[in-house]
């Protein structure tokens, strides 16, 4: 277990500083050169080379990269070129938007994904597990940023049950801003409860029809005891797999979402920066986005041999 | 060279698609979920190479006189949009694009995949490498691999595609590996190693063919996220750039003027869904015919 663990450490930190040198390098192959950008085009080549040496340009590409590392691991993600605002700045404000979207998204994603998975196992053959696999098959051939659009049409525009756009802080004001997070957090969430509930159906069946569940029922429990101590503990190990591997699917889907629904967070940033050519916005952004992605997909890992036993037996021994 | 007497047969019996076609042909053909998701899919691919016979209007042709047309006006049959666009035109050519957009993502992920997945599942050497390129592409969600390539020359159909094709590379690579590992140790490979085949040899005649289901499966299940990525993509403005039309930029246009139109907002949702639906219906017909443990089709 231990040494699971500290196996798929050692593999990340792997992966997080190749990731680094790949974003430092996409840096460099920007086109334009950040000096010139920063002093204009009359500027002399004296005043460029003060610039070039101020931004640590004249040094060689390792040196640039260790100064890089370094900036990033203080947090200096330096300013936007565009407003001049720091970088952290930006990211403070934008960030906690998109979390409290994430997170409600997977926990409602979560929920209906299981329910409609059990249901469709309990009722198999019968018009719940049709009604259920249809739901699933609609959530992954239709994409959230359509369903987005028209949810925004009926049920915020024509029924009026929810705000069509906007955020407000859900720490100041937690009902008032859960509330106008439910729209865009069901939308996000549609794919990831199609995944889940599909994944759920197939390992209730086969848990089900395992030779302890009947022993367990042939006992004498409760057909809710079995579903809950054998059948939903078993499906608990798919879900926590799922969430890890759709969670690039969950950014994106977040970034869209955002911008449907005129979201100011981390999403609305990373674009407003690609189309103004924001290159530290882009850099922090996308740092800040595969660093995270690292350590999530490292917690799934962990979580998932701390709940399957299998894999932290057989693991790397 | 001794190795060419290797008897054919002794492929065939592993591969494990038997007597391969006809079994396939008569799965799918009792499966009338992934016959319709064939014909419609047959229906897509159609439309897409026929755009310009099918469509009644250039696709960037402005009618300027009759915008906002609604769905069955003569002469438009799904509308107009705000600036006298032909829905149905457009939407025509916003279907080749998804499926150009989506072919070249699965070309270049089954391309590089392939290899790197053969290679890292038969020698063992290699998987770190391997594994260890796929972790740092994983670790990157599509959506930021196409932010840099949009970031370093500017969005297009080609960045688009390239993006989705980078994002599917490790996929592509894990799923090769595990039937390469699968394979290795299959009897009729044994064989051949005891006849002195050379690997790069066994892994091309021997390892690969018996592969071939595995990659077409996985290439079906590539080719809906490939076009939805696309749609997603043109939608935020990071893939094919107007005029030409995609599915995603129609959405995108529609959402401006969705209380005045809003059918302009809901055809295009419907053609990707349709496209979506139809590889997907198709991919899961195609995964049974493949699996030859799979009983629960006559």
């Amino acid at each position: 277990m231990i040494r699971y663990i500290f196996t798929k450490l050692w593999q990340s930190a792997l992966t997080l500083v190749l990731a680094s040198v790949v974003v430092f390098i996409g840096v460099r192959a920007l086109p334009g050169d950040p000096a010139l950008a920063m002093a204009g085009e009359e500027a002399s080549p004296e005043q460029l080379a003060a610039i070039r040496s101020q931004l640590g340009l004249d040094q060689s590409i390792p040196a640039q990269y260790f100064a890089f590392v370094g900036k990033m691991l203080h947090g200096d993600l330096g300013n936007s070129t565009r407003t001049g605002t720091a970088v952290r700045d930006l990211i403070g404000t934008t960030l906690p938007v998109t979390l409290w979207l994430s997170v409600y998204a997977i926990v409602v994603a979560v929920l209906v994904g299981i329910l409609f998975g059990v249901i469709a196992e309990r009722f198999r053959g019968r018009w719940p597990e049709w009604l259920t696999n249809g739901f699933a098959l609609i959530g992954l051939s239709v994409p959230n940023f359509w369903l987005g659009i028209l949810a925004i049409l009926y049920l915020a525009v024509t029924l009026g049950w929810f705000p069509a756009s906007g955020y407000v802080d859900v720490i100041a004001n937690p009902l008032r801003g859960l509330y106008y997070l439910t729209l865009p957090a069901l939308i996000l969430g549609t794919s990831l409860a199609a995944v889940i509930m599909r994944q759920t159906r197939a390992s209730m069946i086969e848990t089900m029809s395992t030779d302890y569940v009947r022993t367990a029922k042939a006992k004498g429990l409760g057909g809710g005891r079995v579903l809950f101590r054998y059948g939903l503990r078993n499906s608990l190990i798919v879900v926590v797999t799922i969430v890890g591997l759709q969670l690039g699917g969950l950014i994106s889907g977040a970034v869209v979402t955002e911008r449907i629904f005129a979201l100011p967070g981390f999403g609305k940033l990373t674009l407003d920066a690609v189309f103004t050519r924001d290159y530290p916005v882009i850099q922090a952004v996308v740092l800040i986005i595969t660093l995270s992605y690292i350590v999530i997909n490292l917690a799934v890992d962990v979580l998932y041999s701390v709940v399957n036993p299998r894999i932290r037996v057989g693991g790397n021994n | 060279m001794a190795i060419t007497v290797v008897d054919p047969r002794i492929n065939v019996d592993g591969a494990g698609l038997g007597s391969g076609r006809g079994r396939i042909w008569k799965s799918l053909r009792g499966n009338p979920l992934g016959m319709a998701g064939g014909i419609m899919l047959a229906v897509v691919v159609l439309v897409a190479v026929f755009a310009p016979l099918i469509a009644p209007y250039g696709p960037a042709e402005v009618h300027f006189a009759t915008p906002f047309q609604k769905p069955g006006t003569v002469g438009f049959l799904l509308g107009t949009d705000d600036l006298g666009r032909d829905i149905f035109s457009r939407m025509v050519f916003g279907v080749r694009a998804s499926l150009e957009v989506g072919a070249l993502c699965v070309l270049l992920s089954v391309l590089i995949g392939t290899p790197l997945g053969l290679l890292a599942g038969y020698w063992k050497w290699l998987d770190a490498i391997v594994s260890r390129l796929t972790d740092v592409t994983l670790a990157f969600p599509f959506l930021i691999i196409a932010v840099g390539l949009a970031a370093i020359s500017g969005p297009s159909l080609t960045n688009a595609a390239v993006a989705l094709g980078i994002a599917h590379i490790p996929t592509m690579i894990r799923v090769v590996r595990g039937e390469t590992l699968r394979i290795k140790e299959s009897d009729f490979v044994l064989g051949a190693k005891t006849m002195d085949a050379s690997g790069v040899r066994i892994i091309f005649q021997h390892v690969m063919p018996n592969a071939a289901s595995a990659i077409i499966v996985q290439a079906t299940v590539i080719m809906p996220v490939a076009v939805i990525g696309e749609a997603l993509l043109s939608f935020l403005g990071l893939g094919i750039q107007p005029p030409t039309p995609s599915l995603g930029i129609m959405l995108s246009d529609a959402q401006q003027y969705i209380f005045r139109s809003p059918t302009a907002a809901i055809f295009p949702g419907i053609g990707i869904a349709l496209i979506c639906l139809a590889f997907n219906l198709f991919g899961d017909a195609l995964r049974d015919a493949f699996d030859p443990t799979n009983t629960s089709r006559k």
